[in-house]
C-alpha cells in the first residue's frame, strides 16, 4: 500500500513552519504505511564548493565528533556538523567524489543517506509518529519536503529499504506501487555505474532518474523517459534541489491528490493527509491524470 | 434535521445512527460536517433519508446505498456509490476512480469530473457526469446507462455488455467491442429522461450513443471447437 506526501512552499514566509505543517501530513498516512517512515527535507543550503551529507551509523552511540575531526584533519577541509538522533549532517568544503571515496575507505560502516547542497534524508523503521518525534520534524525549516509511510511488498522492512531513496545529488524519490521490471533495469543501471544499496524496486526508479539526469536530461525529459522505461504501478513524488514533481503511471491504480493555494502545493496519497494545512478548504484540489507528470520548481540556481 | 460532526463523532457512530433509521425512521434529514476525507461515509443505508455531507469524502462514500438521497458538497475519493442498489447519490465536485462500480440501481450524478473506471462493471445504475470521465470507463458494464457531458478517456466501454453510453464531447478511444450507434428517437427520449432526473441542462441531440457490438460476449457456433 504505502502513503506518500509532499509539501512545496510557494510563500517563503512559511519556511520556518515547514516541519510543523508537514508532520501531521506524514502521521495521517499511518494507516497506509505503519512499517517505516521517512522524509527528505530541502533547505539550509551549503555554499558552492561545499557538500552536505546525511550519514547514519548502526550504533546509536557512534562518535560523530571523532569522525568529523578526522574529516577535518585528514582531508584538511572545513567542516560543520550536527547530530539528529542516530544520523549526522555533515557540511564539508569538498566535493562528493572525494568525500565518498574517503568515507568508504575510512568509515565503511557509515551509510550515506543523501548527498547534495540542500537535501537531508531521515528515515527509520517504526510508526510515522515515532519517526516524527525521533527527528523532531515539527521543528524543522526548509523550502520543500517529501515523505513516505511504508507497507512493504517487494523487499524487507529495514531502515535501508524505507523511503525516500536518493541516488543522486539532491535527488530523491518516494513511491507508492510496485515495479515489475526492476531487476533487469537494475542490471542495466549498474553497468552504467549507478550504485544500489538494496534490492528495493523503488531504489531502481530513483537510480533511473539519477542516470537520466546525469546524462543531461532535464527533469521533464527524465520523467518522460521514465514513463516509457518503468513497467509497473506507481505514483512517484520526486524531490530536487529546486522543487518537486508528481507522476502517475498510465494505469493509475495508485492514488494521488494534489492541492494548490497561493502559499503552497501539497501532494498526498489521500485527501485526509491534507486536512490540517492552512486554507485547504479553499484550495484547488484535484486528482493528477494518468501517465502525466506535474513539476513545480523555483527559479534555477 | 440532525447534524453529526465528525470531529467529535466517529464514522462508525455516523453509520450506526443512519442504519438504525432502517428499523424505525425518526429523522429524515441528516447533515454531516467535517468529513475531512474520511473513508466509508454513509455506507449501507437502507431508508429514505436525505444526507448532506459538507466537505470532501474519502473512499467508498455512499457504498451499497438503498433508497437514501446522499449529496457530497465537495469531492469524493475512489469507489463512490459502489454497488449502490437504489436511491440517489450526487457529488458537487469531482469523483476519483471507480465511481459507481458494480452499482445495480439508483442514480449517481457527478457534477465535476470522474476519474478512471467510472461505472466499471455497472449492473443497472444510471450515471450522469457533467464533466469528463477517465480511461476504461464502463469496463464490462452490464446494464444501466452512462451519460458524459464532457469527454471520455481511453478505452471507453471495453468488453461492454448492454450499458447505454451517451457522450457529448470527444471520446479518446473506444475499448474492445464498443462501437458508436445511431441515435434514434427512443434514445433521445431515454437521454432526455436521464438529464432531467439528474437536473442537467443539456441538449440530448448533441450527444452520441455508444454500445456493444455484441461480438465478444455472445456465444458463436463457429467457436464451439474452442470449448
Amino acid at each position: 500500500m504505502c502513503g506518500i506526501v509532499g509539501l512545496y512552499l510557494k510563500n517563503p514566509a512559511l519556511e520556518s513552519q515547514l516541519g510543523e505543517l508537514f508532520a501531521p501530513m506524514l502521521i495521517a498516512m499511518t494507516d497506509r504505511g505503519p512499517d517505516s517512515a521517512g522524509f527528505a527535507i530541502y533547505g539550509d543550503e551549503v555554499d558552492a564548493g561545499w557538500t552536505k551529507l546525511t550519514l547514519r551509523h548502526p550504533d546509536a552511540d557512534f562518535d560523530w565528533e571523532a569522525l568529523a575531526t578526522a574529516v577535518k584533519t585528514l582531508l584538511n577541509v572545513n567542516i560543520s556538523w550536527f547530530q539528529n538522533a542516530n544520523v549526522a549532517v555533515f557540511k564539508v568544503a569538498a566535493d562528493e567524489t572525494r568525500l565518498r571515496t574517503w568515507l568508504e575507505a575510512q568509515a565503511p560502516e557509515v551509510l550515506i543517506l543523501s548527498v547534495g547542497q540542500s537535501i537531508e534524508i531521515l528515515k527509520e523503521v517504526g510508526l510515522p509518529e515515532q519517526i516524527v518525534d525521533t527527528f523532531n520534524l515539527a521543528g524543522m525549516k526548509g523550502s520543500h519536503i517529501i515523505g513516505h509511510t511504508r507497507m512493504a511488498t517487494e523487499s524487507a522492512v529495514t531502515m535501508e529499504g524505507s523511503h525516500p531513496f536518493s541516488t543522486g545529488m539532491d535527488l530523491c524519490l518516494v513511491h507508492n506501487g510496485s515495479l515489475s521490471n526492476h531487476n533487469r533495469l537494475r542490471d542495466v543501471l549498474k553497468r552504467e555505474g549507478i550504485a544500489f544499496q538494496t534490492e528495493n524496486d523503488s531504489e531502481v526508479a530513483a537510480g533511473y532518474l539519477a542516470w537520466r539526469l546525469r546524462n543531461g536530461d532535464s527533469l521533464k525529459q527524465a520523467l518522460e523517459n521514465a514513463l516509457k522505461d518503468l513497467d509497473g504501478f506507481f505514483t512517484f513524488t520526486i524531490g530536487t534541489r529546486d522543487g518537486f514533481a508528481v507522476m502517475r503511471d498510465p494505469i493509475a491504480c495508485k492514488p494521488a491528490v494534489l492541492a494548490e493555494t497561493d502559499d503552497y502545493v501539497a501532494m498526498a496519497s489521500e485527501y485526509q493527509a491534507l486536512t490540517t494545512l492552512p486554507g485547504i478548504e479553499n484550495a484547488r484540489v484535484w486528482e493528477p491524470e494518468p501517465a502525466t507528470f506535474y513539476i513545480w520548481e523555483r527559479g534555477s540556481h | 434535521m440532525k447534524t453529526i460532526d465528525l470531529t467529535s463523532s466517529t464514522v462508525r457512530d455516523l453509520n450506526q445512527a443512519l442504519h438504525e433509521q432502517a428499523l424505525e425512521c425518526t429523522e429524515r434529514e441528516w447533515a454531516v460536517t467535517n468529513p475531512k476525507g474520511q473513508h466509508n461515509l454513509a455506507v449501507g443505508l437502507d431508508q429514505k433519508l436525505a444526507v448532506d455531507i459538507h466537505g470532501h469524502a474519502g473512499y467508498f462514500c455512499a457504498g451499497m446505498n438503498k433508497k437514501a438521497h446522499i449529496v457530497v458538497h465537495g469531492n469524493a475519493g475512489q469507489g463512490l456509490a459502489e454497488n449502490m442498489m437504489s436511491g440517489t447519490v450526487r457529488v458537487k465536485g469531482d469523483a476519483s476512480q471507480a465511481a459507481g462500480a458494480t452499482a445495480q440501481g439508483g442514480l449517481l450524478v457527478i457534477e465535476g469530473n470522474a476519474g478512471a473506471r467510472c461505472g466499471i462493471s455497472m449492473k443497472g445504475v444510471d450515471i450522469v457526469v457533467k464533466g469528463s470521465v477517465g480511461h476504461m470507463s464502463c469496463f464490462m458494464g452490464q446494464s444501466g446507462s452512462l451519460v458524459v457531458c464532457g469527454d471520455a478517456g481511453e478505452a471507453l466501454g471495453d468488453s461492454l455488455y448492454e450499458v447505454h453510453i451517451y457522450v457529448k464531447g470527444e471520446v479518446k478511444s473506444l475499448g474492445a467491442d464498443c462501437i458508436e450507434k445511431d441515435m434514434r428517437a427512443e434514445h433521445i427520449e431515454e437521454l432526455s429522461g436521464l438529464l432531467n432526473r439528474a437536473g442537467v441542462d443539456e441538449d440530448p441531440a448533441a450527444f452520441r450513443r455508444y454500445g456493444s457490438a455484441r461480438q465478444l460476449y455472445t456465444f458463436k457456433v463457429d467457436n464451439a471447437s474452442a470449448y
